[in-house]
């Protein structure tokens, strides 16, 4: 049976190679928010997807100060804008 | 004065600097590495200033002070109970903005902090200045400007460090938290008036408890009654939920966004002149090549092909050159020790030379690791190994790795060739714990360079037309093991473990320098011969014993001594009436053998014709009457009988010596336990002299090859190789080529050595753990060795039908698992989180 989530959302995993996007809101908890914040994936902030490695998965992302990979599993939870939103 | 000694605590990021600079301020040596977590144990040093002693302490790297992670638990827990006089904020200027969030956490805990603006030769590069006066008036905390590689900024840092150590009061800057102000103040107003809360800083406290912080909570319940500390945390509690009800935004996001904007102001007219990094935009170019979803895997596998020719292939050739001078110095130890007897030598003379062949097979490989250290400190550096790990993690990941495995991986000798000692340390690099477990495991299966001359050894016995295919097999299927083994394990024992995401940043490329390169290969090799000098001798010492005692009866002894005084009778006889008979009598026949022997070996040492001819001189000024007899002068023919007479008495003895040797083996303690094993391995096809030879090799591996060499011993005068001898002895014992598969097989699995079993017992810090590496190896090895070698020998399978068989099954199962977890992973939901308040 396939599960599907109770609020749908478009989030990072959902975005394109060299699209750039703004973060809404973070939908995991404790200690993967908390890294994510750290380095830098706090809402408001844009973000450039740059590219997924050559499996697809993880995702490398541009932020302002650095680049940082993620794997899709955490970029799922990332819930961003949707472009004309912003 | 002890009140002027200082203790200092550098805190800081994964990269920012903090090891240079802690190698800088102390001139103590540590790991330093251009990649994420190298650090995470906490590392002490110390200097002397003018006023005193200073002892410095290397955090591990965090990005904030929270309580998710064990490096940040680890880190907070030493600023807040063992308070240092001073905290070194160690940041990497040319990425401030983010730099700054734990800098204002630090001096929210009120900890008199130095900032260190370190990488300030990249900042200058890019043309960029910083206002530094104005950002430290606005901290109200001294900031240095230091360059740790090229240890800029020392006595700057030193000497700022005996200025904030005389500033108790807390740090100008407090972060505003707008709306939340008031809840902290009723907090820390509420805290305040406990005692025993004393010596927390209250505003910080304060902050934590909004942001439900464990440990913050933990240190509430410990010091506090009951009552008190649930009226506080439940305060605490309800402040926060009624501010997300209110504000829609959780209390740790709010203080995140606050701080954001804080540091913002702070650095606002900070950067003077310059633009955006123009280093990024050469990485940008690198990474658009090096990550191309075509190129990228051939770029990695360019790369580790590359470590494999230079350091494995011309690494083994220049040990041609390095081994003549481990040779001498056997010669020159042989040459101290007592001599040789007739029958036997003295203990000391062949212990000691048993501690010399055992030290000397590891010494061997000391040019391969240097350069292969190097050029993995080189990939490190460069900045290339963390886009290795976000090349690979995806298949690592689905096999409960992570892409930073791949570091340790590579060192443990993915391919051929490497070491499960530095392996297994590189492991602590690490963040998920989980997936840092697995590796320890997975890492010991790969093809340590000890495990090589086996290989080697049986594929020339029994696989000559099919050695590459062997060899590939081999060093695939340990792969295919490992990813295996990590997954079954990820899913049973370590399932417990904790985990956490994969967040990795992609440093910029930097170019390596000699300097940092060389010092890291030392290091490393340095490692590895300290495990030569210790564990690998004291166990040669103990493996020796084992196989030294108890010794021959006195009933066979007697036996061999009457064979001896027989042989030297014939010699003697031979000799009667001959010119050379008077040099050649008594006590002087075993100075003549041993004369002899030392000669043949110097012989074989010596490259070249004027070596050799050397070798000749030598021996003939150290004494002209053996050497007469040793190399007879042409047309003497008295001096020609006499050494034919002598070479006869000379392989006699060697040949009793070979008996004797081989029945105290059997009879010995090592020996009983392989005879003792029989009845399990015999499933496997191991005799009781292999057995022996895999439990010396778990001393080290090496040992397996002289084992075997002296369980399979030369006849009379034959100079066979050990292939040969092994070859006609076993095949004449019924040994098959499946035999060696199944030999091949279980040392594949076998358990680490016993340097690395050490090593994994400081790496997960537990005996269970350590016994768990030993004994998990085993009992898997001896189940697909008896397997493989009783099904082969019921189906009549040839060996290489037998090794395909087994490499295409694991290879189909390993295919199985890879799938399966991927259908798993894809029913993973995205939504974990408990946020009502956003919920619409
Ligand atoms: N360009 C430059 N590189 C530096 C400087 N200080 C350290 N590094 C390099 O940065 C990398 C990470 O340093 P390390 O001390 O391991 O950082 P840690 O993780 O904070 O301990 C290493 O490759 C260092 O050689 C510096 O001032 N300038
Ligand atoms: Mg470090």
């Amino acid at each position: 049976m396939l599960h599907t989530p109770a609020v749908s959302f478009r989030s990072l995993n959902d975005i394109k190679p060299g699209c750039r996007v703004r973060i809404r809101r973070h939908h995991s908890s404790g200690a993967v928010r908390q890294r994510l914040m750290d380095l830098g994936l706090m809402p408001n902030v844009d973000v450039l997807v740059v590219r997924s490695a050559p499996l697809n998965d993880p995702i490398e992302l541009k932020l302002e100060a650095a680049n940082v990979s993620l794997r899709r599993q955490e970029a799922a939870t990332i819930e961003v804008f949707d472009n004309d939103e912003q | 004065m002890t009140n002027s000694d200082l203790l200092v605590a550098l805190a800081g990021q994964q990269n920012a600097g903090k090891s240079t600079l802690f190698n800088v301020l102390t001139g103590a040596r540590q790991h330093v590495a251009n990649y994420p977590g190298v650090t995470v144990d906490k590392k002490y040093g110390v200097y002397r200033d003018a006023s005193g002693k200073v002892t410095a302490v290397d955090l591990p790297g965090t990005y904030s002070l929270t309580s998710f992670s064990l490096e940040e638990r680890v880190a907070r827990d030493f600023l807040l109970i063992e308070k240092p006089d001073v905290t070194v904020n160690v940041v990497d200027a040319s990425n401030l903005k983010r730099s700054l969030h734990l800098t204002l956490q630090l001096t929210e805990m009120g900890l008199p902090t130095v900032l260190a603006l370190n990488m300030m030769d990249v900042v200058e590069r890019r043309g960029t200045q910083i206002d530094r006066d104005l950002l430290s008036e606005r901290l109200g905390v001294p900031v240095v400007a230091t360059v740790g590689r090229k240890g800029e900024g020392r006595e700057a840092l030193r000497s700022a460090i005996r200025t904030a150590s005389g500033t108790h009061a807390p740090a100008r800057c407090s972060v505003d938290y707008g709306d939340l102000e008031t809840d902290i103040a009723a907090l820390e107003a509420a805290s305040g008036a406990h005692g025993a809360l004393a010596d927390i800083p209250g505003r910080w406290l304060a902050l934590k408890l909004l942001e439900d912080d464990r440990r913050a909570v933990e240190i509430v319940r410990q010091r506090l009654a009951g009552d008190a500390a649930d009226a506080l945390i439940a305060d605490a509690g309800l402040r926060a939920a009624a501010f997300a009800t209110a504000r829609g935004i959780d209390v740790p996001d709010h203080v995140v966004a606050c701080r954001d904007r804080a540091v913002r102001a702070l650095l606002d007219g900070v950067f003077m002149a310059g633009t955006r990094e123009t280093g990024s935009t050469v990485t940008e170019r690198i990474d658009r090549f090096v990550l191309n979803r075509f190129a990228a895997p051939l770029f990695l596998v360019f790369t580790v092909f590359m470590i494999y020719q230079v350091a494995i292939v011309w690494g083994y050739e220049l040990t041609e050159y390095t081994w003549p001078l481990l040779a001498h110095t056997r010669e020159f130890i042989a040459g101290l020790l007592p001599d040789a007897g007739f029958l036997t030598d003295p203990y000391i003379r062949s212990m000691g030379l048993w501690l010399v062949d055992s030290a000397n097979t590891l010494l061997n490989y000391v040019p391969i690791f240097l350069i292969l250290f190097a050029l993995i400190a080189m990939l490190e550096d460069s900045g290339y190994m963390a886009r290795i790990a976000f090349i690979l993690d995806k298949v690592l990941h689905r096999f409960g790795l992570h892409g930073q495995s791949t570091l340790p991986l590579i060192l443990g000798g993915v391919f051929a060739g490497g070491c499960a000692v530095p392996g297994v340390m590189a492991t602590k690099g690490i963040p998920d714990n989980r997936a840092r477990m697995a590796t320890i495991f997975a890492v010991p299966f790969m093809n340590c360079l000890a495990k090589v001359p086996l290989y080697t050894l049986l594929l020339g016995i029994f696989f000559v037309e099919n050695r590459s295919l062997m060899m590939f097999y081999i060093s695939t299927i340990t792969v295919i093991f490992a990813l295996l083994v990590s997954k079954l394990l990820t899913k049973t024992v370590l399932s417990g473990q904790e985990t956490s995401p994969f967040v990795m940043e992609l440093p910029t490329y930097h170019l390596p320098t000699v300097k940092g390169v060389v010092r890291r290969a030392v290091d490393r090799t340095w490692l590895y011969v300290k495990k030569v000098g210790t564990i690998v001798i004291a166990v040669a010492v103990v493996v020796f014993t084992l196989l030294q005692f108890p010794g021959l009866s006195d009933e066979r002894w007697a036996h061999f001594q009457t064979e001896g005084a027989k042989a030297i009778a014939t010699f003697e006889t031979k000799m009667a009436g001959n010119a050379y008979a008077d040099i050649a009598t008594g006590s002087n026949v075993v100075g003549l053998i041993n004369f002899s022997n030392d000669y043949k070996r110097a012989k074989l040492n010596a490259s070249g014709a004027s070596a050799s001819s050397a070798v000749n001189d030598s021996f003939e000024a150290a004494n002209p009457a053996f050497y007469a007899l040793v190399r007879p002068p042409r047309g003497d023919a008295d001096a020609k009988a006499a050494s034919r007479a002598l070479r006869s008495l000379v392989s006699t003895r060697k040949t009793l010596r070979r008996e004797m040797k081989e029945e105290r083996i059997r009879s010995s303690l090592l020996g009983t336990i392989g005879r003792g094993m029989e009845p399990v391995t015999q499933f496997a096809g191991f005799d009781w002299k292999i057995n022996v030879a895999l439990l010396s090799s778990f001393a080290a591996r090496e040992s397996s090859v002289a084992t075997l060499g002296v369980l399979f011993q030369q006849d009379e005068d034959q100079n066979a190789s050990l292939e040969t001898r092994m070859g006609a002895e076993t095949t004449a014992a019924g040994a098959t080529a499946l035999l060696a598969v199944s030999m091949i097989l279980f040392f594949a699995l076998y358990p680490p050595c016993l340097a690395t079993t050490v090593m994994v017992k400081i790496q997960t810090g537990s005996y269970k753990w350590m016994m768990f590496s030993i004994l998990f190896p085993t009992v898997l090895g001896l189940t697909v060795s008896s397997a493989v070698y009783s099904i082969g020998k019921a189906t009549g399978a040839s060996g290489i039908e037998a090794m395909t068989a087994v490499y295409f099954g694991s290879l189909a199962l390993l295919i199985v698992v890879g799938l399966f977890g991927r259908r798993r992973r894809s029913a993973f939901l995205p939504t974990m989180a408990h946020r009502p308040s956003l919920r619409t």
